[in-house]
């Protein structure tokens, strides 16, 4: 893994003496006594972190933690106090007014919370605009509008403009134009808290969608734990200018370093969070095909089950023997093959848990977790869905 | 002592005769500058007489087929017809020529301002020193009766259209830097940055965002700076400016109603007509929003 932006000691003051309030701030006074003393807010204080290569980084907190003042550090429309961001290994806070135009231009694009259409440009005029700015001669940057409007899922609107679409469309519309530019880096801020919660889920599934097939490095930004939690490969909290925590979501959710996290997640809905590969474990019984009857019933009766998986010498999943069909047939001289049973649920190691519910309750057998091949990786009992959820 | 207390009329031992000073100003102005002013005079005058010799070189009914389309494009055909019919009878007044002539001061001081005033207006957004002067100026402007005007005008420029235009110039460019500036502060500032984060320069931003948002907030600007210059140009008829104002002046002095009517209603007729049509005009630039 290549780390892509690098943060380290990042400071943000606004008001008019930032410099000389960034002394006060390193003398140990808080960012209360600062506003009191001085008038000068702490935007962001001694922020550092990374974030890797292809990698969906999502910062969360709630208003006013200074989230937006640090993603727009990132394209530098706050210039920092202090501290750096490397990006490719180059310092941009150093860069000067015409390498900063060029970065801007070819390596990161943004996506704004209210979406920042152009109202007076149509929808494909407005995705053309940063390839506009770039000097892409005509034709091509309405051909590569054209085909990401297609890829958001919004042929047809191209001569529409953003007023006439609903807000989904238009984040859209931002997610095309932002990604028409093919940055190395995507900036979202809250892109998706202005849509009403039935299109917010859409949004997220799409760009997780978009993310798979484009490998960008997304940070995102959000005030809401269970959309940090669904989208982020790694979750940064933050409180009053300050990163708390960065960690997976499983990390955070496991060891949450303080009260202030605690509290966060216990707003988090588990069941969009944990997924079946979470919660399986692999059994200590397990029976292949080409064993005998005598084999599966001794793997049962240690283990004190009543059923058991039985897979092929590929660990493929072949089916499942109960042990009362197990001792019947060793009596009628039966195989294993012939009592197999088939009536159980599978499931991907991907799926949510609030997926499995129905599953779960329905079914008088673990849940058996498969991969694409089949292969068998282990099983999922009722009672962990249940406590997964709790 | 009693009498300078009590005595209904201003006391004659308190005189302070300030005219002398401003006169010595200007005759100081006058030969230090004075080819300064000669230069701007020249550009001036060269400007209004090509757009009037263009107004009367183009044919009455050209002029009234412009109207007419103008009215059915902005408005609708009706009124592009009734605004042709009321121009005509300007014309039938026996007053084209004198109408052409408040016309073209009118354009000329509107041309001027926009020229001078949109700059400004934009300039005073990103330079707070530059606000914090204009913006007291024109409210100070705003608050001065026209009429004012015309004394620095004559003083510095004598008699004759060339004032005209001067002093309908600065009464009329009031609306025209203020809408500016106010069309370019209300761009929405999310739009602004997303215009930066693609790494737009500030003329960039300027002419692909900024402008075309603030375009029907400056357009309602013309429309007020056209109708300040076309009510200032009336005025100018006493400092000798030609046209239709002066007809209504020469008529006041004669007591010549027939002649004082006719003109009245002239220029009435041509306000209604220019602010309908630049009205027309801002309405379809509107732009869309959120
Ligand atoms: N341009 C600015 N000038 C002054 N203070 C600002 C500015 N932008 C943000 N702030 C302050 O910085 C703090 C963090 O704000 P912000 O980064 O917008 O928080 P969040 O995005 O997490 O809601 C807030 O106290 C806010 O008032
Ligand atoms: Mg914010």
């Amino acid at each position: 893994m290549t780390v892509k932006v690098k943060v380290e000691n990042l400071t943000k003051i606004f008001g008019r003496h930032p410099k000389a309030t960034l002394k006060k701030l390193k003398g140990g006074l808080t960012k209360e006594e600062i506003l009191k003393q001085t008038g000068h807010t702490v935007g962001i204080n001694n922020v550092s972190f990374d974030v890797n290569d292809g990698e969906m980084f999502v910062i969360m907190g709630l208003s006013g933690s200074g989230k937006s003042t640090l993603i727009r550090c990132l394209n530098m429309l706050n210039v920092p106090t202090e501290g750096s961001i490397e990006v490719n290994g180059e310092d941009i806070v150093k860069y000067n007014k015409q390498e900063l135009r060029e970065f801007r231009q070819k390596k990161v694009a943004m996506v704004f919370q209210h979406f920042g259409l152009l109202t007076h440009r149509t929808v494909i005029r407005n995705v053309e605009y940063g390839l506009e700015i770039r000097g892409v001669p005509k034709e091509e940057r309405y051909e590569k509008a054209k085909n990401m409007l297609a890829t958001v899922g919004l042929e047809g609107w191209e001569d529409k403009y953003p007023s006439e679409l609903s807000g989904g469309m238009q984040q859209r519309v931002g997610l095309a134009r932002a990604l028409a530019n093919d940055p190395d880096i995507l900036l979202m801020d809250e892109p998706f808290s202005a849509l009403d919660p039935l299109i917010r889920r859409d949004m997220q599934l799409e760009l997780l969608d978009i993310q798979a097939k484009l490998k960008k490095t997304i940070i995102f930004i959000t005030h809401d734990v269970n959309e940090a939690f669904k989208l982020g490969d790694r979750v940064a909290v933050m409180k009053d200018g300050v990163i708390e925590q960065i960690g997976t979501p499983e990390e955070i959710l496991a060891n949450p370093v303080n009260e202030y996290i605690e509290n966060f997640v216990q707003d988090v809905d588990k069941s969009k969070v944990v997924q079946a590969k979470h919660i399986l474990f692999k059994p200590s019984a397990l029976v292949s095909i080409k064993d005998g009857l005598k084999v599966a019933v001794k793997e049962m009766k240690t283990n004190g089950i009543s059923s058991v998986f039985v897979v092929d010498s590929e660990r493929k999943l072949r089916g499942l023997v109960t042990i009362d069909d197990t001792i019947k047939a060793m009596q009628d001289g039966k195989t294993l093959k012939d009592i197999l049973i088939k009536d159980y649920f599978t499931t991907d190691p991907e799926t949510y848990v609030q997926d499995l519910i129905s599953k779960a309750s329905s079914s008088k057998y673990p849940i058996a977790v498969v991969d694409e091949t089949d292969k068998f990786m282990g099983i999922i009992m009722r009672v962990s869905v249940l406590s997964a959820l709790t | 002592m009693q009498q300078l207390l009590f005595m209904g009329s201003f006391p004659e031992a308190i005189t302070f005769k300030v005219g002398i000073y401003v006169d010595w100003l200007v005759k100081w102005l006058m030969h230090n500058f004075g080819d300064i002013f000669n230069a701007i005079s020249d550009g001036i005058l060269w400007v209004l007489l090509k757009i009037e010799e263009f107004l009367l070189w183009v044919p009455w009914w050209g002029i009234l087929l412009v109207i007419f389309l103008l009215g059915w494009r902005y408005k609708k055909i009706t009124a592009g017809l009734l605004y042709a019919f009321l121009v005509l009878l300007i014309g039938s007044f026996g007053l084209w020529g004198y109408m052409m002539s408040t016309l073209s001061v009118v354009l000329t001081s509107v041309v001027i301002s926009l020229i001078v005033g949109i700059p400004i207006g934009i300039l005073m957004t990103y330079k707070d020193k530059l606000e914090i002067i204009v913006k007291p100026t024109l409210d100070a402007m705003q608050t001065m009766p026209g009429f004012v005007y015309l004394i620095p005008a004559v003083l510095l420029f004598g008699m004759g259209m060339v004032p005209a235009v001067i002093a309908t110039t600065v009464y009329a460019i009031p609306p025209v830097i203020r809408l500016t500036n106010l069309g370019i502060k209300n761009v929405s500032k999310e739009m602004v940055e997303a215009a930066h984060s693609f790494g737009s320069s500030n003329w960039q931003t300027l002419y692909k965002v900024q402008l075309p948002q603030a375009l029907p907030t400056i357009m309602t600007g013309i429309n007020q700076t056209t109708m300040m210059a076309l009510s200032m140009v009336v005025i100018c008829s006493m400092i000798g400016a030609r046209g239709l104002g002066m007809e209504v002046l020469i008529a006041i002095n004669r007591i010549d109603i027939a002649r004082g009517f006719e003109s009245g209603v002239s220029i009435v007729i041509l306000a209604i007509i220019i602010d309908r049509i630049t009205q027309g005009i801002v309405n379809r630039h509107k732009v869309p929003q959120q």
